[in-house]
């Protein structure tokens, strides 16, 4: 469980996030809101980029905030990034053990054994030790996704990670997006833009409007609320 | 899921162990002192220049004062040998260790800064050490802390090791030193540091975001770089025995860096291929009654065709190159090939 409150973040005269109060739960829960709402600004709280004027954050009963950035992963909190960050120059392999081999879990041997469960687990059909630099869109996205669950994650982030798929790979993506609670027993945070995505994953779903949060609560619920379809359709009615 | 080793690194320590055998046995029969004392120098710039690839092609760190850190370890190294009885190995491993610390701290503003303005500070700072270089100037057997005298009769060369006293055995023994710098850097790269360091330099949020410490592995290379710089000092100041400041002129560090791109700095050959054109080069054109300044026209030509045609330099583009050409010429005989053979 993932309590946030009173989070706010102020760029100059600019508040991408103002006051945000939600709790995530468990399993995988949806984050949606319009271009601006401040979606990316609060994972980039929670992985230490911004700092902000007020609020807190409790992760499994952790201060996630008074953690230094890069203990952060450490203690299992992972994200993958709107546009996609696999370290081209190294093999698939290497790019997942990156984010386990600074977690200090298990033994060097378990470690390599969680990275190829992680490579299995999305479904990459690539050789371990091709180069990140060789993949295509999709593959690059999994590899993103390994390195989100390998080892032992407490909440994942993923920011758009279907972002630019054709369909048929967005339902693969989804399908292992599904998978990663049962197969971590970690939190799952999804930002998307894909209705149907969210839909499709996320039993419960919090809405981001100008900062603030404007619902949340069962999935398909939150998106028929008024509230929400005001926030994506605005309020003039078409003539 | 059965892990396979790609060939390709299998086959890059093979050849490395192949040409270091031929550099040792072969090249010190063949040639004469002079070619010996001018390839020494390659080995040894060769590891200045690893030390720069690792900071810029791993790390994505700017330096423009490496010269300067070889100075300091060839201070360091010089002192030492004058001041104490102990083995040359040693001498080189603790020149190495401080010049480690001292270019750490050089490392500490490229915390905070990157591209232009920490090659304009570590330029600034490589200014300085020159600065101070000249007015203490290196250690010649003198007396005090500096260990420089004046007088410049009779003044001993900075020892070398007793088994390799001689120029052949001298290059050897450097030669073996440099092989065992580029083995610690190999090792670094293709371990956690390497893939820490591959991951900041892509990206620092995704570094962080995967748990990497950024700060420790920027200092980390920064470290290692020095130190490897430090132990070229340590084996320069045995190869040319008595130092002046005007031999780390700060040009150099332009320079080095000059070279370090043309040889590719994604890829340890490159710094070898850097070491030989920065001191190979000079010797040649020397050698053909050329102008050494030529170098200067050369080098920014050379730059300039890396940067805008082979990113990866020589080390990069000659294998790829090759393998065009051997693909060609297949086909080319391919075509001659009879008929109605099997494809």
């Amino acid at each position: 469980m993932m309590e946030v409150a009173g989070l706010t973040v102020r760029f100059g005269g600019v508040t991408p996030l103002d006051g945000m109060t939600v709790t995530f739960d468990s399993g995988t829960c949806g984050l949606i809101g319009p271009n601006g709402a401040g979606k990316t600004t609060f994972f980039n709280v929670l992985s230490g980029f911004v700092r902000p004027l007020r609020g807190n954050v409790r992760a499994l009963g952790d201060d996630l905030l008074a953690m230094p950035h890069y203990k952060r992963a450490r203690w299992g909190l992972r994200r993958t990034f709107q546009t996609e960050q696999a370290i081209e120059e190294l093999s698939v392999a290497d790019n997942v053990a990156l984010a386990h081999e600074h977690s200090r879990q298990g033994s060097r041997a378990s470690r390599r054994a969680d990275v190829r469960s992680a490579l299995a687990f999305v479904g990459l059909e690539v050789a371990p030790h091709a180069k990140v630099e060789t993949l295509g869109a999709r593959d690059r996205r999994l590899v993103e996704i390994a390195r989100a669950v390998v080892g032992r994650p407490r909440v994942v982030l993923l920011d758009e990670p279907a972002a630019g798929l054709p369909d048929e790979e967005t339902e693969h993506v989804g399908r292992v997006i599904r998978g990663i609670p049962e197969h971590t027993g970690a939190l799952v945070v999804l930002v998307d833009h894909d209705m149907s995505l969210v839909s499709a994953c996320c039993d419960t779903t919090a809405v981001l409007d100008f900062g603030k949060l404007i619902a949340a609560g069962p999935t398909a619920e939150v998106l028929r609320d008024e509230n929400v379809v005001r926030a994506y359709l605005g309020t003039e009615p078409v003539s | 899921m059965r892990v396979t080793r790609p060939r390709i690194r299998v086959r890059h320590p093979a050849t490395a162990v192949v040409l270091l055998l031929v550099v040792l046995l072969a090249m010190p029969q063949a040639l004469s002192t002079y070619w010996i004392d001018v390839l020494t120098a390659v080995a040894i710039y060769s590891v200045v220049a690893l030390g720069l690839g690792l900071l810029m092609g791993r790390v994505g760190l700017v330096s423009l004062g490496q010269i300067a850190v070889l100075a300091l370890g060839a201070w360091v190294a010089a002192r030492l040998d004058f001041a104490t009885s102990i083995p040359f190995p040693l001498v080189l491993l603790i020149a190495g260790t401080i010049t480690m610390v001292l270019g750490t701290l050089v490392g500490l503003p490229a915390l905070r800064l990157s591209g232009l303005y920490l090659a304009l500070i570590t330029l600034m700072l490589a200014g300085a050490i020159t600065v101070v270089l000249t007015t203490t100037n290196f250690p010649n057997g003198g007396p005090g802390f500096l260990g420089h005298t004046e007088s410049s009769f009779g003044n001993p060369a900075v020892r070398r090791p007793g088994i390799a006293g001689g120029d052949a055995a001298y290059f050897r023994y450097t030669v073996i030193v440099a092989a065992l710098m580029f083995t610690l850097v190999f090792w670094h790269v293709h371990s956690r540091p390497g893939r820490a360091w591959a991951a900041i330099r892509q990206s620092e949020p995704a570094a962080l975001a995967a748990g990497v410490n950024i700060t420790t592995y920027k200092l980390w290379a920064w470290a290692l770089a020095s130190f490897v710089t430090g132990v070229a000092g340590g084996l320069l100041a045995g190869s040319v025995g008595k130092l002046y400041t005007y031999q780390f002129p700060t040009r150099d560090s332009i320079i080095l860096l000059a070279v370090v791109l043309m040889g590719g700095i994604y890829n340890l050959w490159g710094a070898v291929v850097a070491g030989a054109l920065m001191k190979l080069l000079p010797a040649l054109l020397d050698n053909w009654g050329l102008p050494p300044d030529l170098l200067i026209i050369l080098f920014g030509a050379g730059v300039l065709q890396v940067l805008l045609t082979a990113p990866g330099g020589l080390a990069g583009q000659v294998p790829k190159d090759l393998a065009r050409l051997g693909q060609r010429l297949a086909t080319l005989s391919g075509r001659r090939a009879p008929e109605g053979e099997a494809p």
